[in-house]
């Protein structure tokens, strides 16, 4: 094997939150040197592609404590507070830190930041650049980490595997797809940032780099993934590709029909609409500002009433953004016309939209505290594929950009710490755990001969039980087949067979990874959504149809366990609680304000 | 049921280890009047040929990756449908003007080195201070310079270019203007490196003003009409630096 690349900090994924940590770390100590991992350039990463906005408290109308309540709310009371707490706190500084690196944040007339409401908010406190806000702040990170001289970028090189020596991870196996040699990249600390998982179902926004490498790594190593059964549906989704119509588009005061033309939101406990040229509307926190769970969900409803439109792609809903008049649309939110002119061929400034929900992020991940330390020493993680939990049983829209500058640059301050006060690492037993991950590639993969199965038989199979198993609405029967099936792919997986048995960018190899991953993380999903016998936020069952405070107010945590690689074993762990306790989830008229924060106490 | 109706594609194939020369591999493709390009070649991929390879992933046009030759032209392949080409047959290749490391992938390393030297990012003593709130910045002043920051690095324009065919050293239409959005961005106060690097021989100077990347930008950057303003600038930042060589900057 080539020699080990030996940095002092080994950050894997460059998407939002690796970037801010490469910046954290930088900044911190310009001794420190840092290695940049992964699979893609970082401008592709797919926080590129989020839309609508990022959520900090910066207008004096909005207040801290509405954005405590508003994200603690929307978790159906999941999230750990003192992490919800600290992150609304710290969201204002770090935003403001990105717009000094240069992210071309829409302005008000006077220069200052403009903002714009999403779902679940009580106030407006989403910044945006119009409507590519993800594509900007990921360039403005990636540009400013190309000034500093102590970031070391491995492009393209493709994680395998966490090297854990003596119970502390220190670096990580890559295959470098030019070449398709295995590199060893060792750091004294590592973090994760790899993002989401979207990929696991066939119905997504995620882009196909999604596929859980990050959470599938770390969960091999011993880590829990926390709260995998929390999916969040985006409820304006295009049917067909999946594509992404922002929330945004809500928030600037586009409305939801169904085939009768109904804004049939009224009805399910959302509130009462305003006319679409009343000033007050669109009315935060109520009906299309409605949270996303909710609103996927009533769609499901709609569907069950017949009150959907029947498409070659499903059924659909209809979004309806004529009112707004093409100025604003082309001003606010000109990626929602393009995408929907080219890839749906309705021009919203004249037609409606179809849209139907679609799968768009995974609240659950790599179990961190607010440091993004995981159970294993010297390895941290952030963004989504981490959970701290921010999120609980359902994200508002917005907190994951700023989640992934708040705890991308906390991750990095404590793995930049945790580098300088454990200097001494174990090189030559990394890399003979390195050398026996090159020899499994090559054997299970590069120089296998037989294997009968195709990487795309076993990927449909994936698709169609998570899809009709364990979307939106769950119930017992329907998540032990997805339970059985999952286990049936993970035995067709290891008779895998590659066309492709050569090693420059070799994206078949790559893309069989990938479906490893992808089934590792669907098993925890299921198998967490199995055992929570309770319905809250995004995780619905019909044979469970409360919130069940007294069993399952705590995370689930799904383990690895080698004797039955396709059964996890659940266990849980209690959820922070400090001076939000447990409430009725309300929306529209009555949000909930009147009974917020108790004065202090403890859980 | 009617025979299914297909489409040809014929693809550019070359592989380091086993071809001396490229050659074109061409493949029946299910027809698809919603699919675009890059849908049939993930078809190829999953259903006859696993070994063909290429980059993408947001199929949205907005990661950049999967840029293409289609049949001649620069293209996002996720934003190429099949209906404009059928039903004659597509032809695709890399992008030209780029190395291949194998089939459909360039090689980028050039970009990369090229979009770092004209130091996209805001230069300004206090960046890291955010006490004092954001920096203002008008919705005029973001004006000047926000189409030049739409650019997603998908290297059509280089593609298209044709001094960049003839003369690899120059600076290239999408990192000039990058360069050239962070020299108007208002809250920059680089006093000349930037400028410096952007006047180089080969950087806007090397610019003949064809146009074609502004024609195949797939996000309406207009890398020409940024290089000119820049030419413009650079020219001033001249004449300042002869006058006054101490206080070139703005």
């Amino acid at each position: 094997m080539a020699e080990p690349l030996v940095h002092d900090v080994l950050i894997v994924g460059g998407g939002g939150a690796g970037l801010r940590a490469a910046i954290a770390i930088a900044q911190q100590d310009a001794k420190l040197s840092v290695a940049m991992v992964s699979k893609v350039y970082p401008m592709r990463s797919h926080t590129v592609a989020a839309e609508g906005g990022a959520a900090a408290v910066i207008k004096p109308n909005d207040s801290l404590e509405d954005h405590i309540y508003d994200t603690i709310s929307g978790s159906d009371w999941l999230a750990d507070q003192d992490a919800v707490d600290l992150f609304v706190h710290e969201a204002p500084a770090e935003m403001i830190q990105l717009e000094h690196w240069g992210c071309p944040w829409s302005r008000d007339p006077d220069g200052s930041v403009a903002v714009r409401p999403f779902g679940g908010m009580k106030n407006e406190r989403t910044w945006f650049a119009a409507d590519k806000t993800g594509f900007h702040m990921l360039h403005s990170l990636f540009q400013t980490t190309l000034k500093y001289n102590n970031i070391t970028r491995y492009d393209e090189h493709f994680a395998t595997r966490l090297l854990v020596d003596d119970g502390r991870c220190c670096g990580c196996t890559a295959i470098e797809l030019r070449t398709g040699q295995v590199r060893t990249v060792l750091g004294k600390s590592v973090i994760i940032c790899t993002g989401g998982a979207g990929k696991v179902f066939p119905f997504t926004t995620n882009g196909a780099i999604k596929t859980g490498d990050g959470m599938a790594m770390a969960y091999h190593a011993g880590v829990g993934l926390k709260d995998m059964e929390f999916v969040q549906y985006h409820p304006t989704g295009l049917p067909g590709t999946g594509i992404l119509i922002t929330e945004a588009s809500r928030g600037e005061g586009g409305i939801l029909v169904n085939k009768h033309g109904d804004r049939y939101l009224r009805d399910y406990d959302l509130g009462e609409p305003l006319d679409v040229t009343d000033p007050k509307h669109p009315q935060n926190r109520t009906m299309e500002l409605g949270p996303r769970d909710k609103l996927s969900q009533c769609f499901i409803y709609e569907m069950q009433k017949g009150n959907t439109i029947e498409t070659r792609y499903g059924h659909t809903v209809s979004l309806d953004l004529r009112h707004l008049g093409e100025e604003k649309i082309d001003k606010k939110i000109p990626f929602v016309r393009e995408l929907a002119t080219n890839y749906a061929g309705v021009d919203p400034v004249h037609e409606l939209i179809p849209v139907r929900p679609v799968l768009h992020y995974m609240m659950g991940g790599i179990d961190t505290d607010v440091e993004g330390a995981t159970s294993i020493a010297g390895l941290f993680a952030a963004g989504e594929c981490a959970c701290v939990s921010l999120n609980g049983a359902n994200r508002l829209g917005s907190n994951s950009l700023t989640e992934l500058l708040v705890f991308g640059a906390r991750a990095g301050k404590g793995a930049a710490q945790f580098a300088l006060e454990h200097d001494q690492i174990n090189i030559a037993a990394l890399e003979a755990q390195a050398k026996d991950e090159q020899q499994r590639i090559s054997r299970d993969y590069i120089n296998k001969s037989g294997g009968t199965q195709r990487i795309v038989g076993i990927r449909n199979a994936m698709h169609e039980t998570m899809e009709t198993n364990a979307g939106i609405f769950r119930e017992e029967t329907s998540l032990k087949l997805a339970c059985d099936t999952l286990s049936e792919l993970g035995e067709r997986f290891q008779d895998v067979a590659l066309d492709d048995h050569t090693l420059s960018f070799n994206t078949e190899l790559t893309a069989a990874l990938e479906l490893g991953y992808m089934l590792d993380v669907a098993q925890t999903l299921v198998h967490a959504a199995l055992a929570r016998c309770e319905s809250r936020g995004s995780h619905q069952r019909t044979d469970y149809a409360h919130r069940d405070d007294e069993k399952f107010l705590k995370h689930s945590l799904a383990y690895f366990e080698p004797g039955s690689p396709s059964v996890p074993r659940i266990d849980y762990k209690p959820v922070t609680i400090t001076k939000w306790p447990p409430a009725k989830r309300t929306y529209g008229a009555d949000s909930g304000f009147k009974a917020k924060a108790e004065p202090e106490k403890t859980k | 049921m009617a025979e299914e109706t297909t489409i040809q594609l014929d693809i550019f194939r070359y592989h380091p280890e086993k071809d001396e020369q490229p050659y074109f591999q061409s493949y029946d493709v299910p027809y698809k009047e919603d699919w675009v390009v890059l849908d049939a070649i993930n078809w190829i991929k999953d259903n006859v040929d696993g070994s063909l390879s290429y980059r993408w992933s947001c199929r949205m046009g907005v990661c950049g990756s999967c840029g293409m030759m289609v049949n001649g032209e620069p293209k996002l392949t996720c934003a190429a449908f099949l209906k404009d080409y059928y039903p004659k047959a597509i032809r695709v290749e890399p992008l030209e003007n780029f190395t291949v490391e194998r089939d459909l992938v360039i090689t980028m390393d050039d970009f990369m080195a090229k979009l770092e030297s004209v130091k996209p990012y805001i230069v300004r003593d206090d960046v890291d201070d955010t006490s004092g709130g954001e920096y203002e910045q008008t919705p005029a002043q973001l004006a000047q310079y926000k189409q030049y920051s739409m650019c997603i690095n998908c290297m059509l324009c280089y593609s298209a270019c044709p001094v960049v065919g003839h003369d690899p050293e120059f600076v290239g239409p999408a990192a000039l203007a990058l360069g050239h959005r962070y020299n108007k961005d208002s809250r920059d106060q680089d006093t000349g490196e930037r400028m410096e690097k952007m006047m180089e021989h080969e950087a806007v100077w090397g610019c003949t003003f064809v146009g074609e990347c502004t024609e195949v930008c797939p996000k309406h950057v207009d890398p020409a009409g940024a290089i000119q303003q820049a030419k413009a600038a650079a020219a001033q930042y001249y004449f300042k630096k002869l006058i006054m060589p101490k206080g070139a900057g703005r």
